[in-house]
């Protein structure tokens, strides 16, 4: 019944292995990185030497190799990206125009069932659901919260605390809130913080992961737990940057608190605060941990990430999965465009 | 509360009586802020709190009563933590050997991209070549693919290798229980590369350029410059990017599932919890202990490098 710690030395080995790689890939690149110039530059001396000695004019200095230096420091990189994300992005828009096994084109079938099959129909309408609610309320919050402590004491701990559930991983932050709706049935005690309150309030318990659509508001409250800290923080830091004389100014000029939010603070943040939503959207679009964590996408709170991690990893699915990966994809699209022109308007503006 | 104190009007002339009403009332607004503000951050970190003093409960207890309850019937104790990490028995958690196989896919996954972005940005800021700002656009702009695009493909690439027109290009990784480290290492690096070539380039790209343009004169070669100059320097960016990494990778559960497989040998603690957490829902004294185990480390990278994070967050959500 005891832990063997024997057991587990193949993976310190492997461990190693791994920092040995490391150690050799990076030191490596850098030594011949090193070594190329050295080499070139005692060969031109060597040049030049010869040169002066036989008295025939010295040779001209060569355009440096600029390009075969970035190309080595991009190497790793470049390689990788196009192994690791460009090639299977192209090949997952191939799959999706494939059948299951990936053997037969069958043209737009796969999206065709996905906008007209029921089941995914909702996964597409939670989807939805999450990308309105998670960056609105997260948002907010996160706005209501920095102004807020912006005035308060003890700002560093407060922030800190709202802050925390971000170093949280989202399996661990759905454990915590699903102890928090957990259920015991009528007459036992609740053991969980929901269920007392609401018995506290004269309440009956409930099963609240299984009733729909509430349970999809109540994941959304874990992703909005763990991300308003993250909005919190970036707009705080945008609070911050506005400068003193302004605000110093709309003091003097005697604005209420309201006017000083809405005429100065909310215009002086308006970039972070796109960008705050924009980031928070992506996030959500793929989100995947929490549902599969909370209910495994069952009782109607299934999204597409977890509908396309199930189609392709579970049913072996691979055509209907790579559709939904391609729809989440064209999804984000839109979202980019906008901050991109946001981004472009701030610039020129 | 903060708007419903009274305001002086616009307009009016600022005597002593109003000013120092306004600091009156300045006061007044720190006091209700701090107070909504302190009340509102202990509200957010009971969820977690409960959880942690569940995890030191007898089990009968947890499953019986409210965790509220240890405040008028304090019962502490450590097994939960005993059982659910070193016992071998497979109802309970074995999550000792799950810990280490988060470690062992972490660090190294941490450590390449750093390493490789760092020399790319370096790269692309700073090395004159042809079509520099085109590669960074594209490079950039991969940060916008999900990573649900490179799953399927990735994952056969392991499994098969690449084969061309009947012709194998390259061979299966043919990899078994451990060595699937490898696999995880492989598809985090590629999928952190292109926000980190991002990020560091923000930093690295805004380094002084005569500072760049006195060490050419100099003499030194790019490497030189890169190790000696640049790699000191932004430190913080990249300590930034660490912990990003770092709280990403451990934290993460899509392409531990996929890329690692759920046996005790390879799969990460996230990976255990959910499964923990969808099998035996209901015992939660394993959980709560589960959940602490594999909070504990990011909470601390967090807490000790919280200055670093930030920075980071900000740069690279803010300057864009």
């Amino acid at each position: 019944m005891e832990f063997d710690f024997a057991e587990e030395q193949p993976k310190f080995l492997m461990l190693m292995y791994g920092l040995i790689a490391f150690v050799a890939v990076v030191g490596g690149l850098l030594l011949l990185l090193d070594a190329v110039p050295a080499w070139f530059a005692r060969r031109r001396e060597a040049q030049l030497i010869a040169a002066s000695a036989s008295g025939t004019p010295l040779p001209r200095r060569r355009k440096e190799r600029e390009g075969l230096f970035a190309l080595f420091f991009l190497l790793p990189t470049l390689l990788l990206l196009t192994i690791g994300l460009v090639v299977p992005a192209i090949r997952t828009t191939l799959l999706s125009f494939m059948d299951r096994g990936s053997n037969d084109w069958v043209g737009l079938r796969n999206y065709g069932w996905m906008f007209s099959e029921g089941s995914i129909i909702r996964v597409l309408v939670n989807t939805l659901i999450w990308v309105l609610l998670v960056p609105l309320v997260a948002t907010a919050f996160g706005l209501l919260y920095a102004v807020l402590v912006d005035k308060a004491r003890f700002e560093a701990v407060a922030k800190s605390l709202i802050f925390l559930p971000m170093a949280i991983s989202f399996v661990g932050a759905t454990i915590i809130w699903k102890f928090v709706y957990a259920y015991r049935g009528d007459g036992q005690e609740q053991i969980g913080l929901l269920n007392q309150i609401v018995v506290g309030l004269g309440g009956e318990p409930k099963q609240w992961l299984l009733e729909s659509p509430l349970n999809t508001f109540l994941l959304i409250v874990i992703m909005v737990w763990i991300q308003a800290g993250f909005a919190m923080v970036v707009l705080s830091a945008a609070i911050k940057a506005i400068p003193a004389d302004i605000v110093e100014a709309a003091r003097l000029d005697g604005v209420t608190p309201w006017q000083m939010f809405w005429r100065i603070t909310m215009p002086s943040i308006r970039p972070a605060l796109i960008v705050v939503v924009v980031t928070l959207s992506i996030a959500t679009l793929k989100v995947f941990d929490i549902v599969r964590t909370a209910t495994n996408g069952n009782y109607d709170t299934s999204v597409i990430a977890t509908e396309m991690y199930n189609h392709a990893f579970r049913y072996g699915e691979n055509g209907q999965g790579s559709a939904l990966a391609v729809f989440l994809f064209v999804l984000v699209i839109p979202i980019v465009i906008y901050q991109i022109r946001n981004l472009r308007q701030q610039r020129e503006g | 509360m903060t708007t419903a104190t009274p305001t002086v009007p616009a307009g009016t002339q600022a005597t002593e009586k109003t000013t120092r009403a306004a600091r009156v009332r300045k006061r007044l607004n720190s006091r209700t802020a701090t107070l909504v503000s302190i009340v509102i951050a202990l509200v957010w970190t009971i969820p977690t709190f409960g959880l942690l003093i569940s995890s030191v409960r007898p089990e009968n207890e947890i499953k019986t009563t409210g965790w509220w309850t240890f405040f008028t019937n304090p019962q502490f104790t450590l097994d939960n933590y005993q059982q659910v990490l070193f016992s071998t028995s497979s109802s309970s958690g074995q999550l000792a050997s799950y810990f280490i196989n988060s470690l062992a896919i972490t660090i190294p996954s941490v450590l390449f991209p750093l390493a490789f972005a760092s020399l790319a940005a370096y790269a692309l800021a700073w090395i004159n070549f042809k079509g520099r700002d085109w590669l960074y656009i594209a490079i950039f702009a991969l940060q916008i693919v999900p990573l649900q695009m490179a799953l399927v493909p990735l994952l056969k690439f392991f499994s098969t290798g690449v084969t061309v027109a009947g012709v194998t290009v390259l061979p299966a990784w043919g990899l078994v229980d451990e060595q699937k480290f490898a696999q995880v290492w492989f598809a985090h690096t590629c999928f952190a590369l292109p926000f980190a070539v991002f990020l560091l380039h923000n930093f690295i790209s805004q380094l002084p350029r005569d500072l760049m343009e006195a060490a050419r004169v100099d003499g030194a070669t790019h490497p030189k410059i890169f190790r000696t100059i640049v790699l000191p320097l932004v430190t913080p960016a990249l300590a930034a990017f660490g912990i990003f990494q770092f709280l990403w990778v451990w934290n993460d559960l899509l392409v531990a599932l996929i890329f690692a497989g759920g046996g005790d040998e390879t799969a990460p603690l996230t990976v255990r919890l959910a499964e923990m957490a969808g099998t035996r829902g209901n015992e939660w004294q394993r959980l709560t202990a589960g959940a602490f185990v594999s909070i504990v480390v990011p909470l601390t990278v967090f807490l000790s490098l919280q200055r670093y994070f930030v920075r980071g967050l900000l740069a690279g959500s803010v300057k864009g």
